[in-house]
């Protein structure tokens, strides 16, 4: 009797844990937040959203309530520069491609005013990712030259979305760089990190291919048929190396707001040396850890996270390869501090390995004539030959001719060049591959031959004998011509 | 006898003279047919009525002229129902255009209203937006050269060239009709030019209506010419009447009895 009742009671309880249980659970469904809760928040105040160029972000959101928050976007067409030499009219949100960024967190009231500067030509309007309704605002924001428009919205997903114009025509618009990101951080905000970075991808189309001087038009063939002259990260080719690159310290953890603005192609976001810690997956709640490339679609976004355990510049490309070394699809990540040796050592031994049938890659030639032009004062050469180096040399040998230790022989100082200029000339037209000694450093690594005309070549090779402390022996194209008349030189004359 | 008839014909001269100084020059266009981007709904072309339109657009000095005689539609005397807040804010004043500004550069920052104003006091009218396709689809010798590459490009190339509102009419090219500038210079107002209505999201109008927009993925010339006049329209569309813009002008037409 006794046990029988126990084993009634036993049941009972069992029967209520097992109600609280699910009570529990069900309490934990409802803390879920879902987009009717932010739909409903409260909010707290209100102020004018901070906005950035790239490759800077605002400050973050933290804990702070939901808010009204205002955000002024005018829009401007301008000529800006894309590559040295090359003008392009772009046409931007805030002033810079990508277009101004926006921060805001799940549950702010968004109210939106798009000004259309009175000196541009064209409507536009914007179409947030962020926004839930008709063309996500496009519908609502047509505006005028000279005019503006306001709609507002409230941010119900958290994530990185991309913001783009969506006039028509919608493709040329995008491709001008009419695009940008909108971060909508969750409640309490992102977890805090050292550094935060804000890049996109884009690629442009232009009337004259790659490094073509001048003012160069939007060619809406190559942009039909997706084949575009440059494939750039912020804008520009150069617009993330040098003294423009992002910079951190050793063991700092690095964010990335990466977007794509397309408008063709899919980015496949990679750093040289480096592994994404964190990867928000297409900008959104799910983390994939350890990346090595994170695939952006064009239209989307993905926030990467790095700690950098080893100083030394670090490139970001789209693995896409040819993009990154022929396209300008290329940013540099530079981080100080001590030498790492535990998690790098860098080259222990160095020795000759020469495998059968190692050949001298070419680059294709292009059909036609190479133009002639009148001689060139040193200045001109000079001048031109800086742009050239800039577009053609730079990604290896860098900006200041310093090279890259173990990797990209220096330009810089280096008795290997003015040694011997007929040797410069022939690295340029045919390539060099094997091991060379330059500056008692030894280098084995394999430079393509260079597409250059004779011009081409007498500019690089006197703007580069004509700075860095080398011996300013100038080349004439003359020079270069005859040369090249000659067969390639054996492998074992180039490297003596 | 003489003398009474060559100061007669002296006075004629004078009168001639005078009309042709006052009235801004128009040139005829005759009667024809035409598939406009927009605005037929089937592919049937659309009829164009023999009339008369202004070779070059109304300039700075010209607008001034009628400001004087009608003085209501000056800068602080127009209703804000008429034309906003930038109406002629690159003039100096209400009767001066300034020295920034050329005298022979096209007027611009002008509503709907005040433009239409302008003709009606000239005794023309805005031209409609079939009128205003029909005229700009004609290069130096064609009546219709939109299928060619070279024209579009052209037109397209104007999008890239900042500040053309602040060049003197005429420079760009003479069409087959004799008119200048409708390509070139700045974007004109029609009279009906709010007759196509785009809703702001141009990917839906493209859902509603095929013949809108061709997006085709080949790559021909009628693509081109699409791009070329969608822009006009998308521009058109987004306009309200009493709006002025920097880059927006426009020029007469005239009824051929």
């Amino acid at each position: 009797m006794y046990t029988q009742f126990n084993l009634i009671q036993k049941s009972k309880r069992v029967a209520i844990l097992f109600f609280l249980a699910i009570g529990i659970f069900a309490c934990k469904e409802n803390e879920e937040k879902d987009a009717k809760y932010y739909e409903n928040i409260k909010m707290v105040g209100q102020k004018t959203a901070e906005l950035t160029a790239p490759p800077f972000v605002p400050a973050p959101v933290g804990d702070r309530p939901a808010m009204k928050l205002i955000v002024n976007m005018e829009i401007t067409e301008k000529e800006g520069e894309m590559v040295d030499g090359v003008k392009y009219t772009y046409w931007t949100f805030g002033g810079s491609v990508p277009g101004s960024f926006i921060r805001t967190r799940v549950g702010d009231e968004v109210e939106f005013h798009l000004k259309n500067h009175p000196d541009n030509k064209m409507p536009h309007n914007i179409d947030l990712h962020a926004v839930t309704g008709p063309g996500g605002g496009a519908t609502s924001s047509l505006v005028a030259p000279g005019h503006e428009k306001v709609f507002s919205f409230k941010t119900l997903n958290p994530g990185l979305y991309v913001y783009h114009c969506a006039t028509a025509p919608v493709g040329m618009h995008i491709a001008n760089g009419m695009y940008g990101l909108i971060l909508v951080e969750p409640e309490g905000g992102l977890a805090p990190v050292d550094k935060e970075y804000y890049i996109m991808q884009g690629d442009f189309y232009t009337k004259g291919s790659y490094g073509e001087q001048g003012n160069q038009p939007f060619d809406m063939e190559k942009a039909i048929k997706e084949q575009p002259d440059y494939v750039v990260f912020n804008g520009k080719v150069g617009a993330l190396t040098g003294d423009k690159a992002l910079t951190a310290k050793r063991g700092e953890t690095v964010r990335i707001f990466m977007g794509n603005g397309g408008p063709n192609l899919v980015s496949s976001f990679h750093a040289i040396g480096e592994i994404f810690d964190k990867v928000h997956v297409e900008g959104g709640d799910l983390i994939n850890k350890n990346v090595q490339t994170t695939l952006i679609p064009a239209g989307g976004a993905a926030i990467v996270e790095l700690k950098v355990e080893v100083p030394g510049t670090f490139i970001l490309v789209d693995h896409s390869i040819f993009r990154a070394f022929n396209k300008g699809a290329l940013g540099m990540l530079k981080v100080e501090g001590e030498e790492n040796k535990k998690v790098y050592s860098g080259t222990i031994q160095e020795g000759i390995y020469l495998p059968e049938g190692g050949t001298i890659q070419t680059m294709p030639k292009v059909a036609g004539t190479p133009k002639n032009t009148v001689a060139k004062t040193l200045a001109q050469q000079v001048v031109s030959g800086k742009a050239l180096y800039g577009r053609t040399c730079s990604a290896c040998h860098q900006a200041e001719g310093q090279g890259v230790p173990n990797a990209f022989p220096p330009l810089a100082k280096s008795d290997f060049l003015n040694a011997n200029p007929d040797r410069a000339v022939n690295a340029v037209l045919h390539g060099l591959s094997g091991e060379v000694t330059v500056n008692g450093k030894k280098f084995n690594n394999v430079m393509t031959s260079q597409n250059l005309t004779d011009d081409e070549v007498s500019d690089v090779l006197t703007y580069v004998y004509n700075s860095w402390g080398n011996n300013k022996t100038i080349i004439t194209p003359e020079k270069v011509k005859a040369i090249r008349a000659k067969p390639a030189p054996k492998a074992k004359d180039v490297h003596e | 006898m003489l003398k009474n008839k060559i100061v007669l014909s002296l006075f004629l001269l004078i009168v001639t003279t005078s009309l042709v100084a006052q009235e801004p020059k128009m040139v005829a266009i005759a009667r024809g047919k035409f598939v406009p981007l927009y605005g037929a709904t089937t592919k049937t072309p659309v009829e164009v009525k023999p009339f008369y339109i202004d070779v070059y657009p109304v300039t700075n000095a010209q607008y001034l002229t009628f400001l004087k005689k009608y003085p209501e539609n000056s800068r602080s005397r127009i209703k804000g129902i008429f034309a906003d807040k930038s109406y002629l804010s690159q003039w100096e004043s209400d009767f001066s255009f300034g020295k920034v500004n050329l005298s022979n550069a096209p007027v611009t920052n002008v509503s709907w209203f005040t433009a239409k104003k302008y003709c009606e006091c000239q005794g023309g009218r805005l031209p409609t937006m079939d009128e205003w396709e029909y005229v700009a689809m004609a290069d130096e010798k064609r009546i219709d050269a939109r299928t060619k590459e070279s024209f579009n490009k052209y037109i397209m190339s104007w999008y890239e060239k900042p500040n053309t509102y602040a060049n003197p009419v005429g420079e760009t090219f003479k069409n087959y009709w004799g008119v200048y500038d409708m390509h070139g210079l700045v974007w004109e107002w029609t009279g009906d030019f709010n007759s196509i209505f785009l809703s702001g999201e141009s990917r839906k109008d493209k859902d509603t209506d095929k013949n809108l927009f061709c997006g085709s993925a080949s790559v021909n010339a009628t693509d081109l010419m699409n791009y070329a006049a969608f822009m006009r329209y998308a521009f058109r569309g987004s306009l309200k009447a009493r709006y002025t813009t920097k880059n927006l002008g426009f020029r007469c037409a005239k009824d051929k009895k």
